[in-house]
């Protein structure tokens, strides 16, 4: 196995005195999808949180290709090809389709046109509505910008905070097949969820996270069957 | 595709570019002949007056809604950087010999040269004046800048409603530290700042012939101002301050560096309400720190809340009409008669309550303002047209097809 693209040491995130992760360890392998279930409140948001820069870790260390980027702010991640889809889309809903997209560009300084017809192949309903407002999009549409503006900055690894939330079962099937075809084009991907199923189904590897420690991991597959899982998160 | 439709938008965006070039010369001849046949009336009398405030609001309105409509930044420190607009503007412009007279209580001051007549010394009295207001303006909004930049580290840390306390309590303190007798020598405490260049020294020579240029030097400024402001709102560096007013989060995970957008728009914001300032020291031939106050920056917010925060044209119509309104077309209501009749209510003050009054209904019924977020745009209205012309065509031609059946 060659040497992952991103590994996390030993990360504790505190949020106002409140421990959210307490010293957690995974590895992200280059070209796979990676997923982090849990319930409510199990610190997946703030891992992600923590590696996009947003804040800051308590201790513990990122490595992103090898070299040590703990602690640097979400433009340096940004232009080493670390991108996050936050969680609830958070799309600008004033400015259009376009203009979203090209701000997902913004610390890119070449021609960004080749990426954004291969953004509007992936989603042919965002080159319909390329001067609309986002806000007017729909909540699936919105979830496609999302994807869009974060895939404009050529990441190397996206990170997606509950992509499925809030949306309708067929347009978290479209989501989930638009996640493996952007992993196809060599986009490593680390997935939290509460959608336990379409996450794990997808991923190749998977870790659970419980009250800010991982407890249980293994390929995406075996963990779908595993008994303790299903109990917890599958609900059969 | 994006050059496909880039391609169908051009011919109306073309037209719209020159008609609003048409539209700026004819306003520029227009002012011109104000400035040089206009004989004096009791009606005429305002207009010119009118029209510099105008232009001079429209500008500060503009600035404010670079901050607070287009970055999200509620930032009430208008007035404060209009202050050391006017302050820098009058001390580098009062002529030397007149010096001894201005700052009568401080020896004269310690600044001994003006800039106008130093200019004006190489290059004729009047490209002195012209050139040197010219240099005094933009030292103004540097010195402005520079104060929004020191202000700007500890202030911008700060979100929505601190940050507008924050900041109104900067002014404030600009305001008293102007007044301070401590920098006397330069500011002139609390005294006024006067005989400066003013609007009325800015004229051309052609041939024989003096020309003024009363009205154009404030449209001038402000023209190129705003030129400048739209150009930023559409660059890349605009649509990065539009983001983080949309979603700051959103904004900061696409790897937009939060803090130095932010200090960006404040220091240019401020930049050009120092322009403004300075405009409005020329305008008033005189400067004194006491009314700066807040209660300017909320005549200001009101000018940009009325035309619509995040439209740039909506701006310039209201600062515009709110002058007129405020020092020009209400007036009568304060005179005591109407029509020659004598009406009681009429008396001092009536104005502004019917202003009040107009004001209320502006906000209750344009609650979004005169423009909303949208510009006003020659383009886009031909675009509309142009649409309209089509779905109309469209319909005769199914009408005929249904009459035909």
């Amino acid at each position: 196995m060659s040497e992952p693209i991103l590994s996390i040491q030993n990360l504790q995130v505190n949020y106002g005195g409140i421990e959210a992760v307490k010293g957690i360890s995974f590895d992200v392998p280059e070209g796979e999808i990676v997923t982090l279930i849990g319930a409510n409140g199990a610190g997946k948001s703030s891992t992600l949180r923590a590696i996009s820069g947003l804040v800051k870790p308590k201790s513990g260390k990122i490595l992103f290709k090898g070299e040590d980027i703990t602690g640097k702010n979400p433009t340096e991640m940004v232009s080493r090809g670390i991108t996050l889809v936050p969680e609830g889309r958070r799309i600008f809903p004033d400015l259009t389709v376009k203009e979203n997209l090209r701000i997902g560009a913004y610390l890119r300084k070449d021609d960004i046109s080749e990426d954004m017809e291969w953004v509007f192949n992936l989603f042919p309903r965002l080159r319909e509505r390329e001067w609309q407002a986002g806000g007017t999009l729909s909540g699936g549409e919105q979830q496609m910008l999302a994807v869009g503006r974060a895939l404009m900055s050529r990441p190397k690894v996206m990170m997606m905070d509950e992509p499925s939330l809030g949306l309708a079962p067929l347009v978290v099937r479209e989501i989930f097949r638009i996640i493996e075809e952007v992993n196809k084009k060599g986009v490593t991907i680390l997935l939290i969820e509460q959608n336990a199923n379409m996450a794990l189904k997808t991923a190749h590897m998977g870790y659970v996270l419980e009250t800010g420690r991982i407890t249980m991991s293994g390929p995406g597959q075996e963990l779908l069957v595993n008994e303790d899982v299903k109990k917890a998160y599958l609900g059969t | 595709m994006g050059k496909k439709l880039k391609a169908k938008a051009a011919p109306e965006q073309r037209a719209g570019t020159v008609i609003t070039i048409v539209l700026l010369a004819a306003l520029y001849i227009f002012l011109f002949a104000l400035d040089n046949a206009l004989p004096t009336n009791s009606t005429t009398v305002m207009l010119i007056p009118v029209l510099q405030k105008g232009a001079i609001y429209a500008l500060v309105c503009v600035s404010m809604n670079l901050l607070n409509g287009f970055t999200g930044l509620f930032s009430l420190g208008q007035a404060g950087f209009m202050l050391i607009g006017a302050y820098s503007f009058a001390i580098f412009s009062i002529p030397a010999a007149q010096h001894p007279a201005v700052y009568q209580y401080f020896d004269g001051g310690i600044i001994q040269f003006s800039i106008p007549e130093a200019i004006g010394g190489v290059l004729g009295e009047n490209a002195g004046a012209f050139l040197g207001s010219i240099l005094c303006i933009l030292i103004a909004g540097v010195v402005a800048g520079i104060f929004a930049a020191l202000i700007g580290i500890p202030v911008l840390r700060l979100k929505s409603d601190y940050l507008a306390i924050a900041t109104l309590g900067f002014a404030e303190i600009l305001r008293a530290f102007f007044q301070w007798d401590g920098l006397g020598k330069i500011t002139n405490g609390s005294n006024l700042l006067r005989k400066y260049t003013n609007f009325h020294n800015i004229k051309i020579q052609v041939g024989g012939m003096i020309y003024q240029l009363d009205s154009i030097f404030p449209f001038f400024i402000a023209t190129l101002s705003i030129l400048i402001i739209v150009l930023l709102v559409n660059s890349s560096y605009g649509r990065a301050f539009k983001s983080i007013r949309d979603d700051e989060v959103a904004a900061e995970a696409m790897g937009i560096n939060l803090f130095k957008h932010k200090m960006l728009s404040f220091v240019i914001s401020s930049f050009f309400a120092g322009v403004g300032g300075a405009l409005l020291a020329m305008f008033q031939t005189t400067v004194q720190a006491a009314p700066f106050r807040a209660s300017m920056t909320y005549e200001i917010l009101l000018m940009v809340v009325i035309g619509g925060i995040g439209s740039i044209s909506g701006s310039c119509i209201a600062s515009f009409l709110y002058i007129a309104c405020s020092e020009w077309w209400l007036r009568f209501l304060d005179s005591g008669s109407f029509m020659g009749m004598s009406v009681p209510f009429f008396r001092d003050g009536f104005r502004k309550v019917v202003f009040s009054v107009v004001i209320m209904i502006i906000v209750l019924f344009f609650s979004r303002g005169i423009m909303g977020d949208k510009e006003l745009s020659f383009a886009g209205m031909m675009r509309k047209r142009k649409k309209k012309q089509e779905a109309q065509a469209a319909k005769a031609a199914t009408g005929k097809e249904g009459d035909a059946k």
